[in-house]
């Protein structure tokens, strides 16, 4: 056969796959899109708590953001329906921050719930994915990570909004996850990656707590339940 | 004041935290001891992925190096020419390739088993990459065609003996973007071997040369922006191409006017000045 001609079946071949890719990548944008769209909704929801009379709505805004986390284990499952065996990071680009934000929203129900961190396994729960790659679509490490750095700087935002709602207690156990979490955190070896970077903004988190915690010490607002 | 809480702090925490971790018994607060266990689970799983990509990167680097020296070793043959020892070099190229496919995929192939082959990319992507330059351009002075994809996946599929004594098999899955990469890679050594068959005395190479890269860089024009790494080699490949057609119009011309010992030097000289620039 003429070299030439195999040369452009070739192509041909590689161009037919490129346009497959093409177009689930954009049917890959299109469900993140949705998911995106009630990340948004959830975060709306849980702003609530920074409100004057936020603190007494938290048990609501936690119960609503739980329906919603609902929505998204359906769209979750659209999207990961789409993603071919064992290509889960060619495309993760596209939903990384999606579920980043997620695990930061999930880690947010669950600490207002329970003054825990999230484990690994609730917050795949929640979201509706998985916690181990074998197991198909799941949370990447980093992403999880990331969530957890972002669940920081709400909480010193919380911290600060406490107080004005005259919650004096609230800075406090604040201040001590948020310390357990950077103790937890300097145990990692990380790369000098978008993780560290993120992770280095995390001391000026624990220091707003630290100085929110100082001011209440000073002047007598510390809760005398602390040994 | 904010400067000694920011100082102190992080000691104490970590005293703290070393208490806890040295005598289990003294747990102070419950949760504490729960997030620190969460993270050195992390911790061990962390330190897996990033050796694991360490390692794959050495690899790839020395993917990258057996491949740079064989495709410098296939520029030494002379295409067309009766030039001794040609099949030599053929056949010193083709056991390379086997000791790359052998050592380093063989190895690539062990660190990738059951992995999400797309996770560690980044890391052998650009031995990959050369490596599909080496072999094309072996290919090609062999059978004077393109390596077909699948022809490249052949060669790395690996059986080894499983522990339990098994025949296992290993595939290393090579992309098709890497593929295309590897192939724009490739039309910068063909436009050497264009330029250097005519100083072997060989007219015919650099028209077949030519018309082939014409036909590739159709075919990635026609791809469009589908592909981000692929545009950025785009422009050399045009570079390429230009040099390539320059030298095929300069025979054409004058290729019945100039002694065939002084074409070479002609056009070495007017390809290189108007494009200097290094194509790898």
């Amino acid at each position: 056969m003429d070299p030439s001609d195999t040369l452009t079946a070739t192509f041909t071949e590689l161009q037919g796959y490129l346009q497959a890719e093409q177009q689930l990548r954009e049917d890959i944008r299109f469900a993140v899109r949705d998911i995106e769209q009630t990340t948004r909704e959830i975060q709306k929801v849980l702003q609530a708590i920074h409100q004057p009379q936020g603190l007494n709505k938290i048990p609501l805004a936690c119960e609503n953001s739980r329906k919603l986390f609902k929505d998204v284990q359906d769209q979750i499952k659209i999207l990961s329906d789409k993603i071919p065996a064992n290509q889960y990071y060619k495309y993760h680009d596209h939903w990384k921050f999606a579920i980043q934000r997620l695990a930061f929203l999930a880690a947010l129900v669950i600490f207002l719930e329970t003054e825990q961190l999230i484990d690994r396994q609730t917050a795949a729960d929640i979201i509706g994915v998985k916690v181990a790659k074998e197991d198909g679509f799941h949370v990447d490490l980093d992403d999880y990570l990331m969530g957890l750095l972002q669940l920081a700087s709400e909480l010193s935002r919380l911290a600060v909004n406490a107080v004005i709602a005259g919650d004096y207690a609230r800075p406090l156990q604040i201040s001590s996850f948020l310390g357990e979490l950077e103790s937890g955190f300097r145990l990692l070896n990380l790369k000098n990656d978008a993780l560290r970077k993120r992770f280095d903004a995390l001391k000026y988190d624990v220091k707003k707590v630290e100085e929110v915690v100082y001011d209440l010490s000073i002047r007598g607002l510390k809760p005398s339940t602390e040994t | 004041m904010a400067g000694v809480n920011k100082e102190k702090r992080p000691e104490e925490r970590t005293k703290q935290f070393k208490k806890v971790n040295d005598n289990k018994t003294k747990v102070v607060v419950d949760e504490n001891s729960a997030i620190i266990k969460i993270f050195r689970g992390f911790q061990g799983e962390l330190d897996a992925k990033h050796d694991k990509h360490e390692r794959l990167v050495k690899i790839s680097r020395d993917v990258t190096i057996d491949s740079k020296r064989t495709i410098f070793l296939l520029h030494r043959h002379r295409d067309g020419s009766d030039r001794e020892g040609n099949d030599e070099i053929l056949n010193d190229a083709k056991d390379k390739i086997k000791e790359i496919q052998n050592i380093r995929f063989l190895a690539m192939a062990e660190e990738l088993e059951g992995e999400d082959p797309y996770q560690f990319m980044r890391a052998i992507s650009p031995g990959m990459q050369e490596y599909i330059e080496a072999i094309s351009f072996y290919y090609y002075l062999k059978h004077g065609q393109l390596i077909s994809l699948k022809e490249i996946q052949k060669d790395l599929v690996f059986s080894k003996t499983g522990e339990d004594g098994q025949n296992q098999t290993l595939t290393l899955n090579v992309p098709p973007i890497e593929y295309l990469l590897g192939l724009a890679d490739l039309t910068g050594e063909l436009m050497r071997l264009a330029i250097n068959s005519v100083g072997a005395g060989n007219l015919e190479t650099p028209y077949k040369i030519c018309e082939f890269l014409q036909i590739v860089y159709d075919a990635f024009n026609s791809y469009g922006n589908t592909l981000k790494d692929l545009n950025r080699k785009m422009g050399t490949l045009r570079q390429s191409l230009r040099k390539v057609e320059n030298a095929c119009y300069t025979l054409h011309v004058r290729g019945s006017e100039i002694p065939k010992h002084m074409l070479a030097d002609v056009f070495m000289a007017s390809g290189d000045d108007k494009y200097a620039e290094d194509v790898e």
